[in-house]
């Protein structure tokens, strides 16, 4: 790494920590229900919305309740997406008329944008009119953020009550979580992106003339550009902030109308982090001990900051048969050098190495660049990020309740090497919080581990061609890429990140529906075990801290904790990675 | 569950009306009153005809331009239509391929050039629309140009630097070049 990525790196960081506090205290009084100030202006509108909802705000729901209110919420907002793409080409603000997108691509989007996983099956700007972008996945960008939110603060009041039923009301939490939090964050943030160049019109696409006239693929003359438009930045001010990351382009945050500039390319990777870095805060501050949310937090920066600059160094050694074949890859004053394949200059190595993991530990999956191109081990840290289960940060809400349930498998662990009861926060780690947690940790892996091999023995590797029934090839690259490729794809969905090795042929019924049932079960099939965790700590009466008592706000726990997402991680997917990454890296130094 | 249905039904649509229409109408009116030029793509104008926009980089092979980076997009180089990378991978052999058929243009092209090449210029760009090339990048071009142009080589070195901009606030991002910008000055100078 050069010493200024080094600082950009620190600069980044610094930034993302002078935040925690200020915002963590903010949200525990949003999610407290405490005046905090946004409420005098917008109180009205979350009044309103309770009226009209018909219910009681101070109601509060058992665990099996919340669960029911959040499945039918998203229920709706799947069906609501779905019947939007399908009808597309009916509905107006579609000033390309671009047509219905097909059902299995509906689907695929839908199951995308509803579970918070924002992956990329369509196209963008040739795909999508301006009112399914904004109406339906301007809205879930919302809505699938603040259901992992409001999922993430009932498993936090599981663990500060006692002795109680009930774990708060989804649609305060919900409605408060967008109001207070997302809303007023996206408006500042789209405000800023439009300023450094995000487009954001309802114009139709406009021609421009090129200077020096090119010729297309088939030799025909090309006078002029189209050049794409839209309300982009009011979206992508959200897909950020929400861990959404799916674009309003095709190639996401490389479009230079989607992330044009270096400040806004720091600001985007900023909005990733923010919210789930200062949940760690909120959560310290709602079980009364911030110590606790602090450990937490500097457990995740343990495992980010190596892999930060592993991919970062990884990029910057470059290909080395570029070198042979007469390119300069060294940096130096005039260029970033390094792999360039996939990468823009205005973001050079640094930004993209970092932006690379900054999305993958979140469970964003925004790109800037095409992790494709990436050297294999530049490529191994966004997908190994992704199968740690995502609680490195982690998704907003999604991360920390992912963290929250490894936090139970370490107590656990202690407790039974030194022989006592395993408790966490003063509530005892029993059987069946154990029998939960497990299911959050190994659903994933499962997903990943057989969609993969199943997709690779045969039905995901050649497709028909909708248009001409031709038979074509799934995979982009050859070898132990083709095979990284695949596993990449199904890490993403089971991690509900959404970011991609691009080259696979996705659009396509086989992935579009195995990556769209991937998803919603990675993300409901964790959301219900999560919701009963909490509902069964909320039952439970506190255990006064004795000296037998492990400290979890200790370096000793963070280790603990470390380790124990580590572990996880490598026993279950070394042997994959190996198979792609590692084999691809052992050609490419060979070659 | 059906207690639930009426807030969900109802919590959805309003949330909805709040995401999907009036916080995008705000931030457009917001967008068009205060950024215009940016909000409407950034783009340049001579003599009152678009003619590019400053973000979007566009396809050059005449020698009297620089020359921007490879392009991806389909069915021609910086379709801004149709935004794409190559997505290929740094072992397959068609990336190898690609490079080596870049390399020898380049070579050709800049005879005059003996070391080795800057890795944008062989390298396509994530978006296929990439409007950058590094200093190192528009350095190695800069005699071709002055030889096809009939100029100076320090004037368009000049031209080069007036169209380089540095880290933004000295820290973040890479030192880039603007490719059509620079090439539209050149071409207002020598009308």
């Amino acid at each position: 790494m050069t010493a200024n990525a080094w600082i950009q790196l620190g600069l980044f960081l610094a930034v993302l920590l002078a935040a925690v506090k200020p915002l963590g205290w903010y949200m525990a009084r949003v999610y407290r229900r405490q005046p905090c100030g946004l409420d005098r202006v917008l109180g009205w509108l979350e009044r309103g919305i309770y009226r009209l909802g018909g219910f009681d705000p101070q109601r509060e729901m058992t665990w099996k309740v919340y669960a029911i209110a959040v499945l039918l919420f998203n229920g709706i907002g799947l069906l609501a997406l779905y019947a939007l793409l399908r009808l597309q080409g009916i509905l107006p603000l579609n000033p390309q008329g671009f047509p219905g997108a097909s059902s299995e691509l509906s689907f695929n989007t839908a199951a995308s944008f509803v579970t918070n996983t924002n992956w990329q099956s369509y196209g963008g700007e040739t795909t999508l009119g301006y009112l399914v972008q904004m109406l339906g996945l301007c809205v879930q960008n919302f809505l699938s953020a603040a259901t992992g939110m409001a999922v993430l603060v009932a498993l936090i009041r599981g663990l500060a009550r006692r002795s109680t039923e009930t774990i708060g009301n989804f649609w305060v939490d919900l409605t408060r979580s967008t109001l207070y939090i997302l809303l007023p964050l996206s408006l500042l943030l789209a405000w800023v992106l439009v300023s450094q160049g995000i487009v954001q019109n309802f114009s139709p696409y406009q021609p421009v003339a090129l200077l020096q006239p090119a010729t297309d693929a088939d030799g025909k003359p090309v006078t002029g550009q189209l050049l794409p438009m839209g309300p982009a930045a009011a979206q992508i001010a959200i897909k950020h902030l929400g861990t959404n990351g799916g674009g309003f382009f095709n190639v996401n945050g490389a479009h230079p109308y989607e992330n044009p500039m270096p400040l806004s390319n720091f600001l985007e990777m900023l909005a990733i982090l923010l919210i789930p870095a200062a949940l760690c805060y909120t959560f310290g501050v709602m079980v009364g001990d911030r110590r606790q949310g602090w450990a937490i937090l500097v457990a995740m920066l343990v495992i980010f900051v190596p892999l930060a600059a592993s991919a970062i160094t990884a990029e910057q050694m470059g290909v080395p048969a570029f070198t042979a074949l007469g390119a300069d890859q060294d940096a130096g004053d005039g260029q970033a050098g390094g792999n360039m394949e996939g990468k823009e200059v205005r973001f050079g190595i640094t930004n993209s190495g970092l932006f690379a993991t900054v999305t993958t530990a979140a469970s964003c999956g925004a790109v800037n660049s095409m992790h494709d191109s990436f050297t294999p081990l530049g490529g191994l840290v966004p997908m190994w990020l992704m199968q740690l289960g995502e609680v490195i940060f982690g998704g907003v809400g999604s991360g920390l309740y992912g963290m929250l349930m490894f936090v139970i498998v370490a107590v656990f662990v202690a407790g039974l090497m030194v022989g006592r009861t395993p408790e966490y926060l003063g509530k005892k780690v029993e059987a069946f919080e154990m029998k939960m947690a497990s299911l959050v940790i190994l659903v994933p892996p499962i997903i990943i581990l057989v969609g993969t091999a199943v997709a690779v023995a045969g039905p995901g590797l050649r497709y028909n061609a909708a248009d001409t029934g031709e038979i074509k090839d799934n995979l982009n690259n050859p070898g132990a890429h083709g095979f990284s490729e695949v596993l990449y794809a199904f890490s993403s969905a089971a991690a509900n990140n959404g970011s991609a090795f691009a080259g696979l042929t996705a659009n396509e019924p086989f992935y579009n529906t195995a990556l769209g049932l991937a998803m919603l079960m990675a993300r409901f099939w964790l959301i219900i075990p999560v919701l009963a965790v909490a509902g069964a700590l909320a039952r439970k009466s506190c255990t006064p801290a004795s000296a037998g008592t492990l400290p979890t706000h200790t370096p000793l726990f963070v280790v603990l904790l470390v380790g124990t997402v580590l572990l996880v991680g490598a026993l279950t997917f070394v042997p994959a990675l190996a198979l792609g990454p590692v084999v691809e890296h052992l050609q490419m130094m060979v070659r | 569950m059906k207690e639930q249905l009426r807030p969900a039904i109802t919590v959805f649509v309003l949330l909805m009306l709040l995401t999907g229409v009036a916080y995008p109408v705000v931030v457009t009116l917001i967008a068009q009153g205060v950024f215009p030029h940016r909000a409407n793509g950034s783009i340049i104008k001579a003599e009152g005809k678009p003619v590019g926009s400053e973000l979007i980089g566009q396809p050059f092979t005449d020698a009297r331009y620089f020359w921007g980076r490879p392009s991806a997009t389909k069915p021609f180089p910086y379709n801004s239509a149709s935004s794409s990378g190559s997505n290929l991978g740094p072992t397959n052999p068609a990336l190898l391929d690609a490079v080596r058929g870049r390399v020898a243009a380049i070579r050709k092209a800049h005879p005059d050039q003996t070391g080795s090449v800057p890795v944008e210029l062989i390298t396509a760009s994530g978006s296929g629309l990439d409007p950058h090339i590094s200093p190192a990048a528009a350095e190695y071009q800069v005699m071709r140009v002055a030889k096809a142009r009939g100029m100076d080589v320090d004037a368009v070195r000049q031209f080069v630097a007036a169209h380089t901009e540095g880290r933004t606030f000295g820290l973040l991002g890479e030192p880039r070049v603007n490719v059509l910008r620079l090439n539209l000055a050149l071409d207002k100078r020598s009308e």
